[in-house]
Parts: C-alpha cells; structure tokens; sequence
C-alpha cells in the first residue's frame, strides 16, 4: 500500500515537472564549445518584442526563433561576429545588449563617462564657493554697521 | 547676481526634468525602428496561401504596395482586418504574411472575415519575419515598385495611422512613380 503511495506520488511529481521543462526547449550540439558560444550569444542577444529580456530568458515566439536561428548558424559554422551582424541586420543595434560603437550609439556609450565628468566638475566648484569670506569688515562697512545698530537701537 | 542665479537652480533643474518626463508620456518605449528601411524587400522562397504554390519575392513587386503580417492568433490583427479591407476596396493594394499560423485557420479567416489581399505568403517558420525583422503581429511594410521597404508601422493599422502617416507616404511614392 505503502509502496503504491509512493509510486503514484513519485509520478504525480514527474507529471509536474514536464511543463516547467517544456518552457524552453533544448538543442544537441554536436561539440561543447558550440554549446557555450551558444549560452554566451543568447544572453548578449536581447528580445525584440520582451525588451528587458535576452533571448535565453525570453519566452516570446520572437525569442524561440531567433534561438532556433542561433542553434543552426553555430552548427553551420557561422562566427560570434558573422551571427552578430545577421541578427543587427535585421533588427537593429537594439538587439544586442552590447551595441556597437558608432554614431547612433555613441550617446549610449558616452553618457555615462560624461555625466560623471559633469557631476565632478559641478562638485568641484561647489567646494570651491565654499572657501570661507574674511571676516573683518573695512572701515566703510564698519561705520555702515554701526549706523544700523543705532537705527535698530532706535526702532526698538 | 551669483547667489541669486543659484537660487533659481532647483527651479530650473525640475523645468528640465519636467521637460523630459512630458516628453516621456507620449514616446512608445517598445516602437523600434526598423533596419530595413530603405533596404529591398528580402528574398524568399515560400508559398501562396490559396493555392499552395510556390510564391518569391518577383510575384510580389512591381507596383507600391503594403506587406501586412497578420496570423489567425493575432487578436489586433482582427481589430485591424476591416479597416485593411477598406483600403483594398479603394485601390491599396495589399499583400498578407501568413506569420506562424497553421494553413486551415488563416483560410477560414479569409472566408469568414472577408480577403483584402492580393495573395498571401505563408510563412510558417517565421523564416520571411525574421528578415524582415518582424517582433509580433502585425506589422505593415509600405514597399515601392522598385521592391524598396520604405515604412514600418507596427501595430494596429486605423484611420488615423492611415491618415497621418502612411497615406502621406503613399501618395508621395505613387506620385514618383508616375512622373519619371
């Protein structure tokens, strides 16, 4: 009885798992090598129609195709940079999470070197306006001061 | 005049950051722009949805026409089926891509739903999508007669995409074509 339960537990469990496998499918690669550009490349090529994903993380049509691309072009012998520019081709720089650098990307690439220039620059002149003021006062101010204490005296 | 242009900073810091953000209301983050703009309409070896037979890129150019990728699981491409008949009945001429759907379905669409096409390529694998850099469905080329996609639109085609930004397009394509 007991050994039934488990049985059926155990298969219950098995049936369980099949869709969370089914999600995402698996290629045979004929060398291992193939099989780890394969990982590298899915994860650098981002999903045209999910955009915050990548394509190994994605479960869009979109996204199986362009695997299912990906799988044939390594096994036909395509390089990383023959299958980079078949995908940009087609779908632009925005598919590859590291795009290119050239005059359209350039603003993606620079920013961030300038906006810490711009903030190191606007820090800097902060702690410059900080320099403390003499303090003494002249003897123009000095007579201009004593005048507002006698007004003050006087409101008061 | 310093100290009182620093007071004003916070102020202007937030006009600019308003700027952005109302800029940021009406800009569509998932709209791509397409890599084939002004490249030729890729090449493809397919067939003809009614008749099974063999369809290329040759049977299809020769005159401005729309290449509208729709598929029977496509609930927008419904939405956007009347319409698309509309601009057939005027004179549009439009071609489907049959994007990864199954021969029956897309069939019994066209019977039920009416067939604003000039033919249709099916393109079961999505071998055609991927050239062209189809993401979903639908999406519209606008092709000139030299073959040359010369507009994207992605998404539901209405009165108003029609109207603002693909008629301008199209008059401007045929009015080339007829006074060489």
């Amino acid at each position: 009885m007991n050994r039934l339960l488990t049985a059926t537990l155990a298969l219950w469990m098995l049936l369980l798992g099949l869709p969370a496998a089914a999600v995402i499918e698996t290629y045979e690669f004929s060398e291992p090598a193939l099989e780890k550009r394969y990982r590298e490349l899915s994860q650098e090529l981002r999903c045209p129609k999910c955009q915050n994903q990548n394509i190994a993380d994605s479960n869009a049509p979109i996204s199986q195709d362009l695997r299912r691309l990906l799988h044939q072009q390594l096994e036909a012998g395509a390089s990383d940079q023959e299958i980079l520019e078949f995908m940009v081709a087609r779908y632009g720089e925005f598919v590859r999470y590291r795009p290119a650098f050239n005059a359209a990307t350039a603003v993606l690439w620079l920013a961030p070197v300038l906006l810490l220039l711009a903030g190191a620059a606007g820090l800097l002149l902060l702690l410059r306006g900080r320099k403390p003021s003499p303090a003494t006062l002249d003897s123009d101010e000095q007579a201009r001061l004593a005048n507002l204490l006698q007004s003050a005296e006087k409101d008061a | 005049m310093a100290p009182r242009l620093k007071l004003f900073l916070p102020l202007i810091l937030f006009a600019v950051l308003a700027a952005f953000l109302f800029r940021g209301l009406s800009l569509d983050p998932t709209a791509l722009p397409s890599a084939l703009i002004d490249r030729p309409l890729p090449d493809f070896q397919l067939t003809a949805l009614a008749d099974d037979r063999p369809l290329t890129r040759d049977d299809v150019i020769g005159e401005p026409a729309l290449f509208n990728v729709w598929a029977t699981w496509c609930i927008s491409c419904r939405v956007e089926h009347p319409y698309l008949q509309q601009l057939a009945d005027s004179g549009v001429p439009i071609y489907g891509i049959n994007y990864k759907d199954e021969d029956g379905a897309a069939r019994r669409w066209l019977r039920d739903l009416g067939n604003p096409y000039r033919a249709n390529i099916v393109d079961r694998e999505g071998t055609l999508g991927v050239d062209l850099g189809v993401y979903g469905a639908p999406e519209t080329y606008l092709v000139d007669a030299a073959g040359v996609i010369r507009y994207r639109h992605v998404g539901v085609i209405d009165e108003r995409v029609w109207r603002d930004t693909l008629e301008p397009l199209w008059r401007e394509i045929l009015a080339l074509e007829t006074s060489p």
